[in-house]
């Protein structure tokens, strides 16, 4: 992902900022352009808790080529507490620690280093929540 | 002439927040693979914390900073300066700061850089964020230590070179957990220790570092404050310094004539070696944690090149309905994984392909 | 509207083409589908691909195509829907014959995905998946398939060993395929131990990179008796979509499109999937073999993997699949691999599939191509005239 797509995308990536229907209150992640639920294009930024589940799971072997000096690394589909689903990198975890629904929380690591040269992609990642 | 610094408006720190990451290098693991284990009775330390392959003073810094934000209760949008010190920044040019800012919602209202100053560059922050807030330039400040050091392969620093760091937030003193009484700043140019643009690793001056730079600049700028203060060591509840290892600070303890116990609670290299610029404010977070209304502590730091700043912090009631919102720093010392060299060696880059 | 038929099948065997390039392979199954219907024109080409833009440095396939199979000046388009870039253009194919716009089309499927000497670009394939959500943080297809694996594994309680029948069946009747990739079985001990890819999805559950065509040829059902070729009736061939994102979607591990596009295609054709008697399911992955079954009403929701455990989808039961192979025996040429499975289908319904792999009395076969991790589903049905 070049840096235009990255900039664009640095209130999701980093803050999880989806969408929330300003007339049915159907809260969306990514951002929707029009309500999945009713339709409606009065949408508002919504700003995700980054609080949620595994939903499901996988350890990457074989990955795409521009993430194959990072294998094996887990992902995940969460389950935010506020509803919708969210693809996601998981952090901090060795692969048999992983469990569907398994408490996990946003944080931000680094997805993606172009290279020597180029920019490093921060964004957000889940791990098992802190239990201090 | 007064040597002593004091902000025009009485200023304290309102948040304070710990980072380290979760895996932990054995120092045994450097002898075996090094020196055949014929060391192990003089290690350094017993192990140090290594960032995740993700992880970098970016990413660590927003965590810690995260944790001042819960204790301070701010709203992001008031923090008017966002300074990260490191010798660690993921750029050499593009400030940390300005990726910190945006992820916590500071921007786009803010000051925003990068500190360098060696294992000092968190200290200078805070002291910059001081005077800042001192000022009345504005209400708060984010002051960061962070590093994901890097020793060769190998070289006596490997053992400690380490990751993790502090963050603080400035503010009014009525808002603090704990207030500034003063700070003072003791530098000279002594090449004890660098690394050349475009190095990855930092060369050192062996027995040099010891007390021309180390004990010479702590002792200089722990001494005048405590003269300028009118203050002597029993006045201190805790005394936390830059901990390279664990026998520096001890010795350096002893010289001032402070006691063991009084240095214990900010003593964390043993467990996760030398955190650079996050040393000596992750061991100050440590003392925060356990410290009482009313306790007066020493933060004392020292950076190669060379320096060090002294500050003397008195704590408020105020520390005991914040310290729990965030997770204390021996909670991250105690969150360890440990891994062997290998996979140190392919995270931390070591195996070079070219 | 026309009823439709194929008149002409044509394709390459899948393999690593190395020694053609994309116009060649895609004017070759063309050209075979053109002499099997009997026919020297074509009035329409609607060519299905996904990758040749990434992987060949060409776009415009449609013009291309056209030119060297000798047809310049005809309408000509490319039709790109992912995996089922394929089964897209068919439809495309269909519309413009049934619609009377056409007297004769011909859809051609063609992938060529050995373009490059090194690694092979699976960052290429993952553009069919949600760049900004998904493919950009590190997800592959075979990351998507088993984030659905896991999921039904869970929810189901099956286990790896449940998911063998489906690459088995597979590798089974490939072996009888002259045309496919892999032509030899493989035993569940292979399965269990294959090199993991994204797990629980390992090497033996993902379908194999691979080069190749397919062309059918298409005329209106009251017009076969004026070409040589023997005529099956297209009675369905129906596209719906779904959201891209695999979070997006209510529950991850029911293809709604392809429950949608089934519905369709049975309602369309006026039969029922027990009507069905061969079903060339789009086994990209095991996992989505499963969910297709499931979704086209063959199986209730979780009961697929023990239904083929019974052999129920093998070629000699009540319902076989993937008779040529399927897309994990025969190979996957991404955008040919729904035109692949019409092909299959015909020659079932023909009568003249390969010893070993014919169905016996074959009325109504069913395809299904599927685009991304089901976000374009094609259905599509054949009957015997």
């Amino acid at each position: 992902m070049d840096i235009p797509r990255y900039w664009r995308l640095r209130n999701q990536r980093y803050r999880l900022e989806g969408t929330e229907c300003t007339e049915c209150g159907e809260k969306s992640f990514p951002p929707r352009c029009v309500c999945a639920k009713c339709k409606s294009d009065s949408l508002q930024p919504f700003r995700f808790s980054g609080k949620g589940t595994i939903y499901s799971f996988s350890t990457i072997y074989q990955a795409l080529d521009t993430f194959d000096k990072d294998i094996p690394y887990s992902i995940a589909l969460v389950k935010l507490e506020e509803g919708p689903l969210i693809t996601t990198q998981l952090a901090d975890i060795s692969p048999d620690e992983i469990k569907i629904k398994l408490p996990v929380e946003m944080v931000i690591r680094k997805i993606y280093e172009d290279g020597e040269h180029g920019p490093i992609q921060y964004g957000y990642k889940f791990r098992p929540v802190l239990n201090k | 002439m007064s040597k002593i610094m004091k902000p025009i408006r009485q200023t304290g720190i309102i948040g304070y927040g710990a980072y380290i990451p979760k895996y932990r290098l054995p120092a045994s693991e450097i002898s075996n693979l090094w020196r055949d284990g014929q060391d192990e009775n003089f290690l350094p330390i017993k192990q140090k914390s290594v960032p995740g392959p993700d992880e970098d003073t970016i990413t660590m810094s927003i965590e810690a900073a995260q944790n001042a934000l819960k204790r301070a209760g701010t709203d992001p949008q008031e923090i008017r300066a966002v300074w990260v010190g490191s010798e660690s920044h993921p750029y050499a040019v593009k400030p940390s700061g300005t990726v910190v800012s945006q992820i916590l919602g500071i921007v786009p209202d803010t000051v925003s850089g990068d500190f360098e100053f060696a294992c000092k560059a968190g200290t200078e922050a805070m002291q910059a964020a001081t005077a800042f807030v001192g000022s009345g330039m504005g209400d708060y400040a984010l002051a960061i230590g962070m590093d994901t050091a890097q020793g060769k392969p190998g070289d006596a620093l490997e053992y400690t070179a380490a990751a993790g760091g502090a963050a603080f937030i400035m503010g009014p003193a009525e808002e603090a957990v704990a207030v500034l009484e003063g700070s003072y700043s003791y530098v000279t140019d002594t090449p004890d220790f660098f690394r050349r643009a475009h190095q990855k690793y930092p060369e050192h001056g062996n027995r040099f570092t010891g007390d021309l730079a180390y004990f010479h600049h702590i002792y200089n700028a722990v001494t005048t404050l405590m003269e300028e203060l009118n203050l002597k060591p029993s006045d201190f509840a805790q005394a936390v310094f830059h901990q390279p290892n664990v026998k520096f600070p001890r010795k350096k303890a002893k010289d001032l004539n402070f006691t063991d116990l009084q240095i214990k609670e900010g003593l964390l290299v043993d467990f996760i070696g030398n955190t650079y610029a996050g040393a000596s404010v992750l061991g100050f977070t440590a003392a925060l944690d356990k410290a009482e209304p009313g306790d007066r502590l020493l933060l004392a730091s020292f950076g190669s090149g060379a320096g060090s700043d002294a500050f003397s912090f008195i704590v408020t009631d105020r520390i005991k309905k914040v310290r729990s919102k965030a997770p204390d720093t021996q909670y991250y010392v105690r969150r360890e994984e440990k891994i062997d060299y290998a996979r140190y060696a392919r995270w931390r880059k070591k195996i070079v392909m070219h | 509207m026309r009823q439709t038929a194929i008149i002409g099948i044509g394709q390459t065997p899948v393999r690593e083409h190395w020694d053609y390039p994309i116009r060649g392979l895609a004017v070759k199954a063309l050209r075979a589908a053109m002499q099997d219907a009997g026919t020297e024109r074509i009035e329409g080409l609607f060519v299905g691909n996904m990758l040749s833009g990434a992987l060949a440095e060409q776009e415009h396939l449609g013009a291309l195509v056209a030119d060297y199979a000798g047809f310049p000046g005809i309408e000509a388009v490319k039709i790109e829907a992912a995996c089922a870039s394929g089964a897209a253009a068919v439809r495309q194919a269909v519309l413009a014959v049934a619609s009377g716009h056409l007297e004769i089309a011909a859809a051609v499927g063609v992938e060529k995905l050995t373009e490059f000497s090194g690694k092979f670009s699976s960052k290429a394939l993952a553009t069919a998946a949600d760049a900004d959500y998904e493919a950009s943080i590190g997800l592959s297809f075979a990351a998507l398939n088993a984030l659905m694996m896991q999921r039904y594994m869970y929810e189901y309680g099956y286990s790896k060993e449940d998911f063998s029948p489906f690459p088995m069946i597979a590798h089974h009747n490939a072996q009888f395929n002259p045309n496919a990739m892999f032509r030899y079985p493989i035993t569940k001990a292979q399965y269990l131990k294959a090199k993991p890819i994204a797990d629980p999805v390992n090497l033996l559950d993902s379908s194999p990179v691979s080069d190749g065509a397919a062309a059918l040829i298409i005329v209106p059902l009251e017009k076969i008796s004026r070409f040589a070729g023997k005529g099956v009736k297209i009675s369905a061939c129906e596209i719906t979509t779904d959201s891209i994102g695999l979070d997006n979607r209510e529950n991850p591990i029911i293809l709604a499109a392809a429950q949608k596009s089934a519905r369709a295609a049975y309602k369309t054709a006026g039969v029922l999937p027990k009507d069905i008697s061969v079903f060339e399911a789009h086994d990209a992955f095991s996992i989505i073999t499963a969910l297709s079954l499931e979704a086209s009403g063959f199986v209730k929701d979780g009961q697929a993997p023990r239904l083929a455990a019974e052999g129920i989808y093998n070629i000699d039961g009540r319902l076989p699949i993937s008779t040529f192979g399927g897309l994990k025996g025969r190979g996957h040429p991404v955008g040919a691999t729904g035109v692949y499975q019409l092909v299959e289908a015909t020659e079932q319904v023909r009568g003249c599939a390969p010893d070993k792999l014919q169905v016996p009395d074959v009325r109504t076969a069913m395809t299904q191509n599927i685009g991304g991790s089901g976000a374009t589903v094609v259905t599509s049905i054949l009957e015997k005239i």
